[in-house]
Order: structure tokens, then sequence, then C-alpha cells
């Protein structure tokens, strides 16, 4: 029998039960659908981790502070052992020749009101930072000037504000700088002086460059509470050194090391990333994530292909005198064979590409869209997932159909033209 | 052609052993048109079930055009089935969903043969409902649908054409307009046909009965030739096993 026969065959039977065959593919659409939105959602986690990475600027290291527990893994800690002192030393550049940049960042990942020229908005995070922050990070000032080593050491109440901040509170960033604006977050509240207005960034920095606010790290240290530790020393959160050459990269993080290691009365409380290393690290996480996620809908699939055997082992049943007819007219077992199994593919091969409709549109839907959580979801259909999505329900198919099409083919043709 | 010799069928039902054939030999030869009548529980069906390929015998020898059938695997018996064995059965056996010219080409279809569309339009023909190609089996009278399932039967040029009660659900017109065709089919294209039939009027217009008991062959004449006796005998026992 050709495959048009059988495939004409099986639209026949399925067109049969409309309302079954329908109830079935459903079974497959969510299946796959589901994979195709959760797969996108996952991907698209990455990608934004990715480019945040990537958004940081190149040739860079990032220092952080770890502390370990007895038998357990290193944990971030918001204030620990790393100073601003750890940045000066690695600052000085007789012992590190190729340190383009340092800066000792204290990032407050809070969302912070601002009042400024009647209106208010909300800043995602306020940066602490350091004069060399524009060089290290590859990101500079539009409008005004970026704060100075006098603004730091004079513990200026300047603020940098990121230009999409600028523009919520002022239109243009002309018009922002020497203005005054009022920050607060919680109960702490703050007046700072506009003094200039980063570049631009849009999607080709770390995402959320231009709704942040950079003030000076020793402003931010002196004013606001939780800044310093208990004992008194000027805690930072991480430390960004921009290697001049990227072939030094490697060398500079060992050396970057043993310094710390020293300075830190040889104990290793910090760790020194590379960019690659920061990336695999999250996408780690990321691709976890991504697994997981698909694992929960990968079981909607089989639950659909249940469907499917299910109602592939009722057709046959229902079907036996059927196929009776067709054994004693000349149908091989083989022949059976095949029309069930190409009857449960078109239905997972219909399911696959409904479902891969519905979970693109799904998809496509949710991106950007933040659920109410204040984090936009971006999501990120690839073809790897689309391709795969369709050969796991032909799969499915397979898998499920081939019992009840061996059942339909081993059906003995007298008892079955008896049937009724 | 067809050539049996000691076939017995024995088949386990649970734990008891019912012997269907004991002992059956019986030679057909080409063109023949041959009617096997018994009551039931005779072992005519059964027999009917091996001659037809879908079984197989316990024990004996079948030889249909020299191949040796009884020896073969299930899908060697479907290429008997498909390429040399057109069956009609009494309950017609048509696909509900299928139109009557998609019914004759289903066979093809399982050969894989070329020009299935003529073929089955020129089978459709044979028996006289060309007119009713495009239709389904419920927008069909019975004698049409039993037609149809002769064109399905002959439209592959079988050797053998083998009729279960083909008059079974028939009406008495009906039942001579089938087998006129039969006869026609037989005279004219030279058809072997071998129907199981309970019905004498039915025989009759065959040239040669079979008659069965108890999986035995008790006589084997021209129609004309059977005894008043066995026929009321057998009809008898028909009605009283009924």
């Amino acid at each position: 029998m050709i495959a048009i026969d059988l495939i004409q065959t099986a639209f026949v039977a399925l067109s049969t039960n409309k309302l079954r065959t329908g109830l079935t593919v459903l079974g497959i659409v969510i299946g796959v659908g589901a994979v195709i939105a959760l797969m996108a959602a996952g991907q698209g986690a990455e990608q934004g981790v990715t480019k945040e990475v990537r958004g940081l600027g190149s040739n860079l290291l990032v220092i952080e502070p770890t502390q370990t527990e007895q038998g357990g893994g290193p944990i971030r800690m918001t204030a620990s052992t790393l100073t601003s002192q750890d940045a000066a030393a690695i600052k000085d550049t007789e012992s590190f020749p190729y340190v383009g940049g340092v800066v000792a960042q204290y990032s407050l990942d809070l969302e912070t009101q601002l009042v400024g020229n009647g209106r208010n908005t909300t800043a995602s995070a306020l940066i602490a930072t350091q004069p060399d922050f524009e060089y290290v990070r590859s990101y500079n000032v539009a409008v005004g000037r970026f704060f100075t080593d006098e603004d730091m050491s004079r513990k200026k109440t300047n603020v940098v504000l990121g230009a999409k901040v600028a523009e919520d509170l002022f239109d243009t960033p002309e018009d922002a700088v020497g203005k005054s604006v009022r920050l607060s977050f919680g109960p702490f509240s703050l007046s700072l002086t506009v003094i200039g207005v980063m570049e631009e960034r849009g999607a080709s920095g770390s995402g959320t460059d231009d709704t942040q606010i950079y003030s000076p790290l020793t402003t931010f240290l002196a004013r606001v509470p939780f800044g310093r530790s208990a004992t008194g020393a000027s805690n930072v959160q991480e430390i960004i050194v921009k290697v001049t050459e990227s072939s030094k990269l490697t060398q500079t993080q060992q050396d970057i090391e043993q310094l710390l290691y020293e300075r830190h009365d040889s104990t290793e409380d910090f760790t020194v990333k590379t960019q690659s290393d920061l990336l695999s690290t999250a996408n780690k996480v990321s691709r976890t994530m991504t697994i997981l996620l698909g694992a929960i809908a990968g079981i909607s699939l089989v639950v659909g292909g249940i469907g499917i055997m299910n109602i592939m082992l009722v057709s046959v049943t229902e079907r036996t005198r059927e196929i009776g007819i067709r054994k004693a007219v000349g149908a091989s077992a083989g022949d059976i064979l095949m029309q069930f199994i190409i009857e449960a593919i078109i239905v997972t091969l219909a399911g696959g590409v409904i479902g891969v409709i519905a979970g693109v549109a799904a998809a496509r839907v949710a991106n950007g869209q933040d659920f109410g959580t204040g984090s936009p979801v971006a999501t990120v259909v690839t073809p790897v997932s689309i391709f795969a999505a369709f050969g796991v329900s032909v799969l499915i198919g397979l898998f499920f159909g081939i019992y009840p099409a061996f059942r339909a083919s081993r059906l003995d043709p007298i008892e079955a033209l008896r049937a009724e | 052609m067809i050539r049996l010799r000691g076939i017995i069928k024995i088949y386990r039902a649970g734990d008891v052993l019912v012997p269907a054939l004991q002992g059956i030999d019986l030679d057909i030869e080409r063109g023949e048109f041959l009617a096997i009548v018994g009551p039931s529980g005779s072992g005519k069906s059964t027999l009917m079930h091996i001659l037809g390929c879908l079984d197989r015998p316990t024990r004996g020898t079948y030889e249909l055009e020299g191949h040796d059938v009884h020896r073969m695997s299930d899908v060697q018996l479907a290429r008997i089935r498909s390429r040399r064995i057109g069956f009609v059965f009494q309950s017609f056996n048509l696909l509900p969903r299928l139109s009557a010219i998609a019914q004759v080409e289903l066979p093809l279809t399982y050969r894989g043969s070329r020009n299935r569309r003529a073929l089955a339009l020129r089978a459709l023909a044979q028996v006289g409902v060309l007119d009713r190609a495009r239709h389904r089996p419920t927008q069909m009278s019975g004698g049409q649908q039993q037609r149809v399932a002769i064109a399905r039967a002959l439209v592959t040029n079988p050797a053998l054409i083998l009729a279960d009660e083909p008059t079974g659900a028939l009406d008495t017109k009906s039942t001579a307009d089938l087998m006129e065709t039969f006869v026609l089919l037989n005279r004219e294209r030279g058809m072997t046909i071998v129907l199981v039939t309970h019905e004498m009027e039915v025989a009759a217009y065959t040239r040669r009965v079979v008659q069965m008991r108890d999986g035995r062959i008790i006589s084997d004449a021209p129609p004309e030739r059977m005894s008043a006796l066995t026929l009321v005998r057998s009809e008898h026992q028909e009605g009283a096993s009924a």
C-alpha cells in the first residue's frame, strides 16, 4: 500500500469522529505549546543574563566578597571584607601594568523614588561608584560631567542620572543638569544635585543602565546608614577591574588574587572572576531553569501522548470488523500496522503544528510583560525548539501509536470479521 | 487447482478441543461452480476459512494453484488472499465510510495495482451497479451492496471467489438476481466460485454440491442428483439447531 493511500485512509478514519480527534489533537497542542512557550521563557532568561554580563563592557574582572560556611558553598555577602582600599591597591600601576581602571562600587538594587522638577519617577537601582566608572564600563556621560576625585574626597551630594530617569523628570538631559532631586527609599531620603546625564544605552547595555542613577561611593558610604560595616571600614559590594589587554586577563586575575590574599591575612574571602566565568555561572543557572521548565512542559506532552494511545486503543476495538474486512481483502499485518501508526502520527503532527503556532503566539504575548512583578519577562523562540517540538511530537505519535497499531495488526481475521 | 487432503481442524475452546473438520479430501478444478451445504456446526464455515487462507488446517495439506498453503506464514497468507482469492460475505462487509468505487478499489490498493479506478469501474459494470459507483453502503439496497461486494471480490481477477452465505441477508428477488450474476460470472468469465449456503434453492444454481456433516463430506454430486431425503434432513436439522 502506498503512502498516499495510507494518508487518505487515515484522514477518512480521523474525520469519522471529529470531536474525538479534535480533543486528542488538543492534548498534543497543549503539550507542544507549553514546551515551546516555557522553553522560550527559559531561553529569554538565558539571553537576558548574557546580555547583562556583556553589557558591562569588555576585558573586565569582577571581584566579589565571599564567605564560606562550614560545609557549604560560597555565599555572596552584601557587606563583607572587600573594601575600597583593596580597589586602591589594585589601581597601583607599578604592580599591575595592565590594569586600566578600577571601580569599587555598591549597587543598591532597590527601587528608589526620585522627585524633581515637580515630578517623580522610579530608578531601578542606585549605583554608588568611583570616577573610573565611565572608562571601566565604556559608558559615558552625554550631558554635564561624571563625578571626579574631588567629588569623591568631598563626599559631594552629586548624582548622575540614567537617560530614562532624566527624561522622566526633566524631558531633556540639558534641563536636568544643575537641578536638584530628592531620593528616597524606605524611610531614608537624601537631596542630590544632578551633575550629568548618561548616554542612552537602550538595548545595547545591560538592559537596566538607563533606569539607574549613579553617585559617588564616598557620599553613599557616608550618608547611607548601612553603607559602613561594624569595623568602620568602607566595605564595598564589588570591585570591577578593566584590563587593557585581553591576553593579560588571566595573568592579571591571578596577580589580583595573590594581592588580595595577602591583604586579607591569607584568607580567601573573595572571588576574582572574568566575564566568561560570570557568564558560565549565570548560564548554568538559567540553563537549569530552561531544562526544568522544559521538563514540566514535557510531562504535559507525555500526558497528551497517553491520550493518543488511549484513543487509538478504543479505535482499534471499535474498528475490529473493519480490520477483519481489510485483512480479508488482502491487507497484510504490516498494512494494518502502518495504517494505525500513520493515524497516530497525523494526530500528533497536527497537534505539533498547532502547538508550535500557539506556543510561539504565547511567547510573543508574554514577551515584555511583567505580570505585576516589576521585572519584564523576555521570551526567545529558537528554531531549535520549534524543530525539537515537531520531532518530539512525531516520536510521541510513533511511540504511543505503535502498541495499539500492533494490537490491530495481530487481530485474527476470522475473529475480527465476527465482531459487531 | 485446489487440492485438499486429510484436512483436520481442531479448535481449542477453553480446555475443550473441538474438532471442526475431521478429514476432508476435496478437489476443485478451474471454472467450477460449487456449493458447500450442511447444517450449522457441520464445519462448512471452517472449511471456507481454510479455503480462503484466513486460517490454517491443524493437519492435512492444501494446495492452491500449486502453492502449499498449509505451510505458509501469516504474511504469505495475506499475499495469497490479496492475489488469488475474493471474498463475499453474508453481511456484505462493506466499509461504511467508503463509496462503492472506493470499496472495490480497496483490494487493488493492498496489491499496489495501477489503473485502480478503471479496473474498479469495470468490475462494478460487470455486476451491474456502475450507476451506484459514488454511493455509500447506506444509500444502497441489500442486493446492490452485495453486488458491490462481489465486484470487490472479482476486481483482482482472483483464482477463486469464496462466498459465505451470500444470499443470507437478501429477499427472494434479490437472491435470484444475485445468483444469476454468479452464474454469469462462472459461465462467461470462467471464474471459479465456491459458495457456502444452507438454502437448497441457492445451491441449485451451482453445478456441484458438496454436503457436509460433523466435519466430514457426506455427499458430493451435481444438484439434480442430490437425494430429496438428504436435503429434507439437512433443512430440518438446520431449523432445529437455529
